[in-house]
């Protein structure tokens, strides 16, 4: 009929090297432009305390190693929050589900569970992550189905959920902190003993790579037997060797962060270690709550992408007449988003407590905002249908990062919040202008 | 062809639906055999649409019957119809326009690895090969359908219709968003079908369209059916009269909704 696109391989004359590799190597200009930004932040704030202090505090081992293990949480979330987004859903209950959960399983792992089990039972931690995954889900089945059969509004059932949970979460405890938690469910929280050391992260790092690299092969193998459009050979490389490049790097900073010098002279002296002049060097590697993050990246991009149920979601977000027609059940698949939403949340709940090693009432508060603005700075269009797990992880990155930062400025926590609304509201609005001229173009 | 001799493909009976207090369908009756194309007049708000989304499951009917082969049949959803390989070409074409045209045209039916993921590289090449037939210029196979023109989303929706061996086809406005080479493109698309066996209903407000490829025409007036008849019965201006004033002519069928004969 009309126009034929140019396919993938075939170049056409003229065109800027920029937008050739961009084209080429099939990279989201808006990814680009995340990565340029966090770039800018982690930058910035590293010159600013440079400035302040004579040394750059931010791009230390041990402030990114920080930064990893504080963005675990809200990127967990996040990952779901772009599913509940894309669908044309939100969920502002995530926070107090994390505040409810937390009481709940804390309650489980010291008062209940060890009645039964004994005290430091290696079984305890396992209940309490079921528990915290199953009533995750279980909240969020039940308010996905109001959504979905009365058609009650997310946001306002929700809301609804916001006070709720909160509120419930205040009864389990009637207000008190529980702590100590179990010794084994703390090591989710990272934190010197909840992290994997140097050679763990090295193994993980070269799976990472290997797998990166197989799966550019793959792509290419599948691609080739379908006389398909290839990507040119250079490209291929490109991605393989900047991928491994921050597999890699990350690897090395994580790496490069000593446990404290205390920690390490205890452990030291447990284990007869003679401590060598200038304290003794022992790696932190890879933080258990990072870990588990980016496993959650993996599975919830493999979900999205690759199984029946990502490709309902967002056909759904983009045309939900169109999806119900074409014999989507999408009443079954907003049911199933809100309870993996519910589920994350339950996860997040193990990280927060694992690492404050304690549960109270009041954790979470606010985390829903922090997820959708994760979320959205990630590239979620709040209209549906647009979205991607990765962007998510790197807004969550980007969020934290903001806060971090102005955590080593010294600036008080009321102006943090200032910034970070101003950013949220700056990101959206520079990217809807983007999409407008975009879609004009 | 002798209506008598076969049993209908797809046989509508005494079929309402009320949405509020207004009768959007009122006892209509409708009938389509193998390899014929019944073209289905009326006004905007004649019932025409709403009738034929009873039949491919979007709507559910307060009452009346459908069978398929004779078969009374149980159509509450989509997956219904389609399970009857009933299939549907909607007036807004009702893409998914977020997601490409491979997408589109497995949407609800997947083709799945042995691992159960999603197939896309044999989607891809399936949507390759049909699209080739329908419309052989088209490239943009790795876009979401929205970049798409008129006429290419067009191409979209009807592969989807006919890839999965649809026995009947319903087509709401096929060539409203077209230029005039695109919808005789279409016309020829609908003799193809219709020599392979299909039972093809045709919705149209263009009574030209309806006359060259429809062999009857049922025509439809305040949710009531006027009546039924065939093409070389009935002249151009009775067939408008029936559109316009509910007139039956002799050479049809009058339905519930014929002006009374004085």
């Amino acid at each position: 009929m009309t126009s034929a696109a140019p396919s993938t391989t075939s170049a056409a004359p003229n065109e800027p090297a920029v937008r050739r590799f961009l084209r080429a190597t099939e990279v989201d200009t808006r990814m680009i432009g995340m990565i340029g930004a966090l770039a800018l932040i982690w930058v910035g704030f590293n010159i600013i305390t440079w400035v302040q202090n004579g040394e750059g505090l931010f791009l230390s081992p041990r402030n990114l190693w920080n930064l990893s293990v504080q963005t675990s949480s809200i990127a967990v979330m996040a990952t779901g929050m772009v599913l509940v987004i894309v669908m044309r859903h939100i969920d502002l209950s995530v926070g107090s589900i994390i505040g409810f959960v937390s009481t709940i399983i804390g309650v489980a792992q010291v008062h209940i569970l060890p009645a039964y089990l004994g005290l430091d039972n290696p079984a305890i931690w396992i209940i309490a992550v079921i528990l915290a995954l199953a009533i995750g889900a279980a909240i969020g089945a039940f308010q996905g189905s109001l959504v979905a059969y009365i058609g009650i509004p997310s946001f306002i059932v929700t809301l609804g959920g916001q006070l709720f949970w909160r509120g419930a979460a205040w009864w389990v405890t009637t207000g008190q902190t529980i702590a100590p938690l179990d010794d084994r469910f703390a090591l989710m929280g990272g934190g010197p003993h909840g992290s994997i050391g140097a050679t763990a992260s090295w193994i993980i790092a070269a799976i990472c790579c290997a797998g990166i690299v197989f799966g550019l092969y793959a792509g290419r193998q599948r691609r080739a037997r379908f006389r398909f459009p290839q990507r040119p050979m250079w490209a291929e490389y490109v991605i393989g060797i900047v991928g491994c490049f921050v597999v890699l790097g990350a690897t090395a900073i994580v790496n490069a962060y000593p446990w404290p010098e205390r920690v390490a002279a205890t452990y030291a002296k447990a284990n007869n270690i003679p401590v060598p002049e200038g304290g003794l060097f022992i790696s932190t590697g890879y933080a258990i709550p990072v870990l588990i993050a980016l496993v959650t990246g993996i599975v919830m991009t493999f979900l999205a992408r690759r199984t029946r149920f990502g490709r309902y979601v967002y056909a759904t977000g983009g045309n939900p007449e169109a999806a119900e027609l074409a014999g989507v059940n999408t009443k079954k698949i907003t049911i199933l988003v809100f309870a993996l939403m519910g589920a994350l949340a339950g996860i997040a709940a193990c990280i927060d407590s694992a690492r404050l090693d304690s549960a109270t009432n009041v954790l979470g508060q606010f985390d829903e905002l922090y997820v959708i603005a994760a979320a959205v700075i990630g590239g979620t269009s709040l209209a549906g249908g647009v979205g991607t797990v990765y962007g998510a992880l790197i807004g969550a990155l980007v969020i934290q990062s903001l806060q971090s930062g102005m955590v080593l400025l010294g600036l008080d926590s009321a102006f943090q919040q200032m910034v970070v609304g101003l950013v949220l509201v700056g990101a959206v609005g520079i990217d809807t202008f983007y999409r407008r001229r975009t879609a004009k173009g | 062809m002798d209506p008598n001799a076969i049993t209908p493909l797809v046989e509508m009976k005494d079929v309402s639906i009320a949405f509020g207090g207004v009768k959007a369908v009122d006892h209509a009756y409708i009938d389509l055999y193998p390899g014929e194309v019944v073209g289905l007049l009326g006004h905007n708000g004649a019932g025409k649409s709403c009738l034929i989304k009873i039949l491919s499951g979007a709507y559910k009917r307060d009452s009346g019957q459908i069978f398929i082969n004779g078969q009374e049949v149980k159509i509450d959803n989509p997956r219904d119809a389609k399970s009857y390989g009933i299939e549907t070409v909607y007036q807004a074409l009702a893409l998914a326009d977020n997601v490409d045209a491979a997408s589109n045209l497995y949407l609800g039916r997947e083709l799945l690895t042995r691992w159960g993921t999603l197939d896309d590289a044999s989607m891809e090449a399936e949507a390759r090969k049909v699209m080739g037939r329908l419309n052989p210029n088209f490239r943009r196979f790795k876009e979401p359908v929205v970049a798409l023109s008129g006429g290419q989303r067009q191409s979209v929706a009807i592969a989807r219709a006919i890839h999965f061996d649809a026995k009947v086809l319903i087509m709401d406005e096929p060539t409203a968003a077209l230029g005039p080479a695109e919808t005789a493109q279409v016309g020829e698309l609908v003799k193809q079908l219709k020599a392979q066996g299909l039972g093809i209903f045709l919705i149209s407000h263009d009574i030209h369209d309806v006359f060259d490829l429809a062999d009857r025409v049922t025509v439809m007036k305040n949710g009531q059916v006027v009546g039924t008849g065939s093409v070389q019965d009935m002249t151009k201006d009775e067939v408008l009269g029936m559109i316009i004033l509910g007139k039956c002519p002799p050479g049809a069928i009058p339905g519930p909704g014929a002006m009374a004969l004085t």
